[in-house]
């Protein structure tokens, strides 16, 4: 375990970090970044593939298994559709003034 | 601190650092794609370390969760629509939620079990300490609320619950739920925690989430759904610090913090504030708004075409409708005719055009639109006086004057495209009908303005058509 007040210095420092990284973002980059700031918390897999490590009565495996099934989807999905979204920015910038359909 | 410890720590550091930089990364246009991939390493690495922390059980099950959990969503995501991100990005927030909630499910019962089998004078593991338990009751109540309020919007936006669910003194019942399972929590934080109790505090935490997000209008949902990520960001740290984690709450806390900025740039950009959107009625001042007179005036594809070929300035706003239909592409085939023919197009994009901000642009993006010929609100607006046409393809409230002149409207106040400056408005509309808000809009009967009814890639393809035999 950690400390305490260690623990909410990190905290402090982590909230400022996020604060400023977003904060002078253009509106274009909005939804890509909800997107990955999802995938970002899929690290939720990590702690709840420890909470089915420690689980030990059928009953705590079984919600851990769920856990771990929903942290795996978070983690996933929010890569992929972030990534997806994100790939469109790069195709954009060569079909200025090329594209001729 | 065995070598192996030392190994695992050092991966989670190197994880959150690449969690931060990635996520920095992606604030930028140029480097946004790196960014990501960054963080995916940064997952991986965090993810594989797990897997040999010591006493760790029940590996076999864990690989089948992950393989499982993994293989679906990524399927799902590979396949979904662009036009369908929105409610994707809900869903796999709420599974975020829903696994937030798991782990203090799980630490809660093994923590019930631990004190059972110390009374009992049996040796094990030592129970959570109260600041632990608290924070993973909250953490919990956090997760919970996220996951089955993500879920409801996931429904919502998907055309699965269209209807609004409203009853009398919803907000007293939803403040009550939300009561009792504080308190709850506080009973079990306090030391009373037993099975029953625990599975009464998250059935409460589901409802309360479920019963939150039912009254909210699609309209709002954006806002909503990056509420719900700033939530599921801060029960994430909030049980890594039950775990004693810290890649969870270094990365927690930073989307925590972040997504509640980007949940207030939301709310700014629709001119609502965050309370309002959660406990504002949305729509149900709807029968108070002002008649409005007149009828609205149809045009034919051609007549439009011709509108616009022999125009000087073109400005078209696109919203959800026209991404819907798919039609972008035959949008930017008819923009790209008129450009050819001379005429000056541009589009507007209102900061709430789509289902969020930016995935308007996004979707533009896909469909080849250089970023050169896309304004925004503030650009655009005095440049409408100026503009002989403006065609404004499957977008509705962010186009309703109403928000300027009717304070009764539910949108009232929420900045619009000023489109009803232009000299013509051609509005393509599938039907009569009332938009995604279900709000009338005076924009469709104003007398510079008319209507080309059909679907958005339908019309579209017309106007192409329209168009080549002009040329002919």
């Amino acid at each position: 375990m950690i400390d305490g007040f260690l623990a909410l210095y990190i905290f402090m420092l982590a909230a400022f970090c996020g604060y400023e990284i977003i904060a002078r973002v253009p509106v274009i980059l909005h939804t890509p970044l909800m997107s990955g700031s999802n995938f970002i918390h899929g690290i939720v897999l990590v702690g709840a593939m420890i909470a089915l490590g420690h689980a030990q009565t059928p009953f705590e495996m079984a919600i851990g298994f769920l856990g771990v099934l929903l942290g795996a989807g978070n983690a996933a999905g929010g890569y992929v559709v972030t990534e997806r979204m994100l790939e469109m920015f790069k195709s954009s910038k060569p079909t200025i003034g090329k594209e001729s359909k | 601190m065995s070598w192996l410890s030392t190994v695992i720590k050092a991966c989670y550091f190197i994880a959150a650092l690449l969690f931060i930089l990635g996520l920095k990364r992606m604030s930028s246009p140029r480097t946004a794609r790196g960014g990501i991939v960054w963080a995916g390493y940064g997952m991986l690495l965090a993810v594989l370390a797990t897997f040999f922390l010591p006493d760790m059980h029940n590996r076999e099950l864990i690989i089948a969760a992950v393989l499982v959990g993994v293989s679906a969503a990524w399927w799902s995501g590979k396949r979904v629509a662009m036009t369908a991100m929105p409610q994707m990005v809900a869903l796999y927030n709420g599974m975020g939620g829903g696994a937030a909630a798991a782990i203090g499910a799980v630490e809660l019962i093994g923590h019930v079990r631990h004190e059972e089998l110390l009374h009992a004078g049996v040796a094990t593991l030592a129970p959570l300490t109260p600041v632990e338990l608290a924070l993973g009751v909250l953490g919990a109540l956090i997760g919970a609320v996220s996951f089955s309020g993500s879920l409801i919007a996931f429904a919502k936006l998907q055309g699965w619950l269209d209807k609004r669910f409203v009853f009398p003194a919803q907000r007293a019942v939803n403040l009550l739920l939300l009561a009792a399972a504080a308190v709850l929590g506080i009973a079990l934080a306090s030391g009373y925690a037993s099975v029953p109790l625990i599975a009464l505090f998250f059935a409460l935490a589901l409802l309360f989430g479920l019963m939150m997000t039912l009254p909210i209008g699609g309209a709002d949902m954006p806002v909503v759904i990056s509420l719900y990520n700033a939530f599921t960001g801060l029960a994430v740290a909030l049980e890594g610090f039950v775990l004693g984690n810290e890649a969870m709450i270094i990365a927690g806390t930073v989307v925590g913090a972040a997504g509640t900025l980007l949940t207030q740039l939301m709310a700014k950009a629709m001119n609502r504030s965050i309370g309002n959107v959660l406990f504002g009625s949305f729509g149900a001042a709807a029968g108070a708004a002002q008649a409005i007179d007149g009828a609205q005036k149809p045009i034919d594809a051609s007549d439009a075409a011709v509108m616009m070929a022999y125009a000087e300035r073109v400005v078209i706003v696109p919203g959800y409708g026209m991404a819907v239909a798919q039609a972008q592409h035959k949008v930017w085939e008819f923009a790209q005719l008129l450009i050819k023919r001379g005429v000056k197009v541009k589009f507007a994009i209102h900061p709430v055009a789509g289902r969020m901000p930016g995935h308007m642009n996004v979707l533009l993006a896909e469909a080849g639109v250089p970023y050169d010929l896309i304004a925004d609100m503030d650009e655009i607006n005095p440049e409408f006086a100026a503009t002989d046409v403006a065609l404004v393809i499957g977008a509705n409230d962010v186009v309703n004057p109403l928000a300027k002149t009717d304070p009764a409207s539910p949108i009232y106040g929420m900045p619009i495209l000023d489109v009803s400056n232009a000299k013509h408005v051609i509005v393509v509309k599938r039907g009569k009908g009332t938009g995604f808000a279900g709000i009338e809009n005076a924009l469709f009967y104003a007398e510079n303005a008319r209507m080309l009814y059909g679907d958005g890639q339908a019309a579209a393809g017309q106007l192409v058509n329209e168009l080549k035999t002009l040329d002919d």
